[in-house]
């Protein structure tokens, strides 16, 4: 399967699952509130440009906000980490984006420690930049930081199982071949 | 020029990040102050299919619940109808009319149309749901939203073609005017954004007897809701001890979980309230203005 129709898949199906599955999930407590949808920008490949995965990164907030209400909010974020993304894994990694073994950003191509960070750096930017504005909007700054640390953790957790649960078939790449 | 050019080169993926960046955020602020966006009414055509899709299935799961609310409702309707009544008096007898009801006096001022939703959401501070009737069906922004058993739950902000965006009582800018169904004290409805299972009601005097249990109905302050339609009851009376007034926490009737048939209910004399309130207002400003002089 191509890189493009693999991505193409994954977007309708994160897409499809935040908005009629997790966004649909009896709220257990306000504090608690699934998200993982941006977990797509965060398997980009490694190869794409700087410049297309802001595009794109745009595009899929976007998309997400105009199901759940609020255009603009969940963009700006999804920019944000887009941008940022390439920062991330070049400090976590100092390699060429040629050199990796693996296509795309995986326990695998970056090993589970370097990996979990990348996570977790990312899915803290992007919650703390929409809770952020969310708080410039209606606030209250102790709900901020309690949502800022639970929303990111609940992430945390539906990202690592779903590595788990659904390990992604990679190919290995080598120089040589 | 060259400079600038090579300059451009040089930042050109910052650039776009600061130029979507402000896109974004910009669509964000119009929306929230004016619940305006670009391709508003082509995305929500394109959800809406989606959500209605989903919603197929969706219903299955809730016809229960729902057929009991529209039993009640017809229940409560029933029990309405001229042939339930007789006269007592034998002393006068009952002429009927050809027309069967006073057209004289009588002018509707509400108008209710069914509509479905599509998608629900309860999760967020800002609430919206998305309904399966639009401009093309006659639904304009700022009508009520009614639940099928009588209780509201929102009202339109936006409007595409075949399906609108609603405003749920469970949004942290939503004011619903509101009454005691005892004493017809009015004050307002509002939502704190902590639990989606209670509202807030401000702004009734402290002369008021309020006991947990009262009804609380649409007031009389509002344009948009027809008075009279159930909110829901009080649960909390909380002693604020710093004004003349309570705050009251109500349990709303609604279940906003599991909406599914509605009614939007449509002011007809709207316009002419609108009208007229902005005329006043001229008229007082332009009073003041002269005093001023």
């Amino acid at each position: 399967m191509s890189d493009l129709l693999r991505n193409i898949i994954r977007f309708i199906l994160f897409i499809g699952i935040q908005v009629y599955i997790l966004d649909n999930v009896p709220p257990l407590h306000r504090f608690i509130v699934p998200v993982i949808y941006f977990l797509f920008i965060l398997w980009l490949p490694f190869s794409i440009s700087r410049f297309w995965l802001l595009i794109i990164g745009f595009l899929t907030g976007l998309t997400y906000d105009y199901f759940f209400g609020s255009p603009g909010l969940h963009a700006a974020a999804c920019v944000l980490i887009a941008y940022f993304r390439p920062f991330i894994v070049n400090i976590l990694i100092p390699k060429d984006t040629s050199e990796f073994n693996y296509s795309e950003p995986s326990a695998k191509a970056m090993g589970w420690a370097p990996y979990m960070v990348y996570v977790f750096a990312l899915s803290l930017l992007h919650h703390g930049y929409i809770l952020l504005l969310e708080w410039l909007d209606v606030g209250n700054f102790l709900d901020f930081l309690i949502k800022v640390v639970s929303t990111t953790a609940i992430s945390m957790l539906l990202i690592v199982t779903a590595e788990i649960i659904f390990p992604r078939r990679l190919k290995y790449r080598t120089n040589t071949a | 020029m060259r400079n600038v050019f090579l300059f451009i080169r040089r930042y050109f993926t910052f650039l776009s990040f600061v130029l979507l960046q402000v896109l974004a955020l910009s669509m964000l602020f119009r929306y929230n102050r004016t619940h305006r966006a670009v391709f508003l009414g082509k995305a929500n055509e394109l959800t809406g299919y989606f959500n209605s899709k989903y919603d197929n299935v969706d219903d299955y799961f809730h016809l229960k619940e729902e057929n009991l609310r529209v039993h009640r409702m017809n229940d409560s309707l029933l029990n309405l109808l001229p042939r339930n009544f007789i006269k007592v008096d034998t002393g006068s007898h009952v002429i009927t009319d050809t027309v069967q009801f006073d057209t004289t006096y009588m002018v509707r001022r509400y108008l209710a149309k069914e509509a479905k939703v599509v998608s629900n959401s309860i999760n967020s501070l800002k609430n919206y749901f998305q309904l399966n009737r639009g401009s093309k069906q006659g639904i304009k922004d700022n009508m009520a939203v009614i639940n099928s058993d009588g209780s509201v739950v929102g009202q339109i902000v936006g409007v595409s073609e075949n399906f609108s965006q609603v405003m749920s009582l469970l949004h942290i800018h939503s004011t619903v005017s509101a009454m005691m169904k005892k004493s017809r004290n009015n004050g307002r409805i509002e939502w704190d954004g902590q639990s989606s299972v209670y509202l807030t009601l401000r702004n009734i005097p402290k002369s008021d007897s309020v006991l947990v249990g009262d009804t609380v109905l649409t007031g009389i302050n509002s344009y948009n809701y027809p008075p009279g339609w159930m909110i829901g009851t009080v649960s909390e009376i909380v002693e604020d001890k710093s004004t003349n007034f309570y705050v009251l926490r109500v349990r709303p009737f609604a279940n906003f979980q599991n909406l599914q048939q509605v009614f939007v209910v449509e002011n007809l004399q709207r316009e002419e309230q609108v009208a007229l309130d902005k005329a006043t207002q001229k008229k007082v400003d332009d009073l003041n203005k002269r005093k001023a002089q």
